[in-house]
């Protein structure tokens, strides 16, 4: 990007210092504010995270074999789908992209020695480890079954499990999120180095741009909510209980109103992932890059009004609905031109199937079936059939699991020669992400047609009918737990025995790649100006070599 | 968010740090993470008060009788405690803009604490407590009066809105005062000069918000079941 540092050569990652081995011991890592550190600080946080989730979902799918439960009661079941739930959307989930590759990479593609306030960054990865704790300790004492959406009355009066615990850590991670927001937004804004205007950005940065606002405006709705419930579950004082003049409507609203946005927090980043990985592995400039960068303001803003699109079936007004409805359907419009313009930069485009790019073609194929379902459930009259089935399941998990995940891998194996020096066996990555891609649509296709056959959401048992179905689930779902963990084997070895990376290994555009892999822990020996516009990729008579 | 600001500063006799290319820069980006993190808090407390305009407006004579429980004394005294209390923010902020000495500066930092302390103990001590005396306070043996009728629970609620948002506003003027209380020291070691004073300027910012939180709250809380229009409901 800069051409002061075009053609730079490589040093051997011992000879030198650089983030990793400026210090040792554990002492420099809990009180680093290195954001590089900080980025890895979380990745091992969440990762220990997802297996936690990952084990619940794997109970649930074992359980699931039979129609009458092979594994657990259904008081068990009920607290695994919530801790599968509650672990995966507020301790993986949310800050997955944002917390590791965000805090890595943002000071690095804006040409920055760090975030705005590094004090703050590492005290929000402390506050994050508390609430993860407190979640923990909640699953450890009893559990909690509520469902990730710890609906009222049933949260609030007759739930008798740990659910203010759970709440009270999601809340405490909460203040994580927003901090993390706050100091991207501002570091986005004051921290660009010379040259870097708005549009020269990377994509990566507009879309954690767009994640960061909606961080900022939607977590604290969902922190007094939660403390609205803790005050009720308390005090046994009817905000939320009808018998006392209040009304459980309006939990779902205020939840909503940061669920529903939450749900960009987790595939904008993925979004902006791919927008990276799609010109690197095209050689090609991104098509459309205003669009492109504009939809992702256009999702964070739009988010905010269509919470009413889960509640169709509630008692929710009709009028509201019908306008909840065509909000929700707009915005298929701005995730509609990111797909169209990922595939038009393919187009023409001169395509290697490394690893990363093999998770970006998943993730477009993935997400597009997740989207265009979504539109089913933004339908009012078909929502109605759909609502609480395993359509719904189905859905979501091709946007989180399908998208964010599939990105948040992509993106960790693309920037994992930047992070490491390491490089990763390129065969096997290729084999997991294909492991990955069928194991994934084994589980949750099926689910689909579970959903539109009337299958309900949540219980432990289901008719007889429904088994071949689940059993093609389950034996998905563990073709995907090997799919995980293949990755997790392939790339701590490499740490010790892959092949020096090099700076730049993909050949790829952007500041971070200007500079020796592992960066140094000030990232820039003098501060970069910048000449040119994002993925300025080579191209001969049109057509990119 | 400031405070953390300021920690930073404390740790450098020049204010500076290292992730910065100029003071310049880092003062822009702690006022712009000061207005950011405001926007969080009116979101915050945006949530309170959209849930007690639904149940204002569901359950109205209800309100008007939880209103009529609370001692406008107190609340108009506090207000013009706290709106004095931003005044002299601000004028802990000019004197350090225009070089006064810092027994100045340090000066009018206090009388900001003793009125913001002021606020607190009316609240704490008439409002608070009598309200816990004379079983209105929820969760707390809370009784409902005979002359409510069939408001009593929501009345109770009422009362549970005045105690969370109000709570809530408390707790931001304890932050407050901690602030204010590094702000001291800083002073104190003569920290801010005509070129530096950022720490005094974002913080005022929260210490104005807080102020205008209790400006929305005052009427909301303690003006409304038209108890001063002669006309009534």
């Amino acid at each position: 990007m800069s051409t002061a540092t075009a053609d730079i050569h490589e040093v051997p990652a011992e000879s030198r210092v650089h983030y990793l081995n400026a210090r040792y011991g554990i002492k420099s890592w809990l009180l680093t504010l290195d954001h590089k550190r900080i980025g890895l600080l979380y990745l091992g946080t969440i990762t220990f995270m997802f297996l936690i989730g990952g084990i619940a979902a794997t109970l649930m799918r074992l359980n699931l074999i039979e129609p009458q439960g092979a594994l657990v009661e259904p008081e068990t079941y009920n607290k695994l789908f919530s801790t599968h739930g509650i672990v995966m959307v507020f301790f993986f989930l949310v800050p997955s992209i944002p917390a590791t590759l965000g805090n890595f990479l943002i000071p690095l593609m804006i040409g920055a020695r760090d975030v705005a306030f590094p004090k703050l960054n590492l005290m929000s990865w402390y506050i994050f480890v508390t609430g993860c704790c407190c979640m923990l300790y909640a699953v450890m004492t009893g559990g909690v079954d509520t469902g990730w959406t710890f609906y009222t009355p049933y949260s609030s009066t007759y739930a008798h499990t740990s659910v203010l615990l759970a709440a009270l850590g999601i809340f405490i991670a909460g203040f994580s999120s927003i901090l993390t927001g706050l100091n991207f937004i501002v570091t986005i804004h004051k921290m660009r180095a010379p040259g870097m205007t708005w549009f020269r950005l990377p994509l990566f940065i507009w879309s954690m741009y767009a994640t960061s606002m909606i961080f900022v405006l939607g977590t604290p709705v969902i922190a007094v909510t939660l403390l609205l419930l803790g005050l009720e579950r308390i005090l046994h004082v009817g905000i939320f209980d009808p018998a006392l003049g209040g009304d459980p409507l309006l939990f779902q609203h205020l939840f909503w109103f940061y669920s529903h946005p939450a749900v960009y927090i987790m595939i904008l980043p993925g979004m902006g992932v791919v927008s990276e990985l799609i010109p690197a592995f095209s050689r090609k400039r991104i098509f459309g890059y205003s669009f492109v960068a504009f939809s992702s303001l256009a999702i964070a803003v739009i988010s905010f009004v269509v919470w009413g699109h889960h509640m169709f079936v509630t008692g929710q007004s009709v009028y509201a609905g019908l306008v909840f409805s065509v909000l929700s359907f707009l915005v298929a419009i701005p995730s509609a031109i990111k797909v169209f313009n990922w595939t038009a930069t393919l187009y023409k485009g001169s395509i290697s199937y490394q690893a990363p790019m093999l998770y970006a073609l998943g993730f477009i194929g993935l997400f597009t079936m997740g989207g265009l379902t979504g539109l089913f459930l933004a339908s009012l009259a078909t929502d109605v059939h759909l609502n609480g089935t395993y359509f719904i399941v189905a859905h979501f998990h091709y946007i989180m699991v399908g998208g964010a995940v599939m990105a948040y891998l992509g993106g960790i194996h693309y920037w994992w020669p930047k992070i490491t020096g390491r490089l990763y066996p390129d065969l096997w990555a290729r084999f997991s992400a294909l492991v990955i891609f069928v194991g994934f649509n084994l589980t949750f296709f099926p689910q689909f047609v579970l959903g539109y056959l009337g299958m309900p959401r949540r219980y432990a048992m289901y008719p007889a009918e429904f088994q071949s179905l689940n059993v093609l689930s389950s034996a998905g779902a563990s073709v995907l737990a090997v799919g995980y963990v293949i990755p997790l084997v392939y790339l701590i070895w490499s740490l010790k025995y892959g092949p020096p990376a090099g700076p730049n290994p993909w050949k790829a555009k952007g500041l971070e790649w200007t500079i020796q892999s592992p960066p140094p822990t000030e990232n820039f020996e003098e501060t970069p100006i910048v000449t040119e516009e994002a993925y300025n990729y080579p191209t001969v008579g049109g057509v990119s070599v | 968010m400031s405070d953390l600001a300021v920690h930073e500063h404390e740790a450098n006799p020049t204010g500076f740090a290292h992730q910065f290319e100029d003071l310049e820069q880092q003062h822009d980006a702690g006022r712009l993470g000061m207005w950011i993190f405001l926007a969080t808090e009116i979101l915050f407390f945006g949530g309170m008060f959209t849930s007690y305009t639904i149940y204002r407006s569901l359950h109205p004579a209800a309100f008007d009788i939880g209103s009529h429980l609370l001692e406008v004394k107190f609340g108009a005294t506090n207000t013009a405690v706290l709106i004095c209390s931003s005044l002299t923010m601000a004028l802990s902020i000019h004197s350090a803009q225009t070089g006064k000495r810092k027994g100045t500066i340090i000066g009018w930092l206090i009388f900001t604490m003793l009125l913001g302390a002021t606020f607190l103990f009316l609240k704490f001590r008439f409002e608070w407590y009598h309200d816990w005396l004379e079983h209105i306070m929820p969760g707390f043996g809370f009784v409902y009066r005979p002359e409510w009728g069939a408001n009593g629970p929501q009345v109770q609620m009422f009362m549970c809105f005045y105690f969370f948002l109000t709570g809530l506003h408390a707790l931001h003027m304890i932050v407050g005062l901690g602030i204010l209380t590094v702000l001291v020291i800083m002073a104190a070691r003569g920290r801010f000069t005509t070129q530096y004073y950022v720490p005094l300027e974002i913080s005022g910012l929260y210490w104005h918000f807080v102020d205008i939180v209790w400006i929305f709250l005052f009427p909301l809380l303690y003006l409304i079941g038209g108890r001063y229009s002669t006309g009534g409901h």
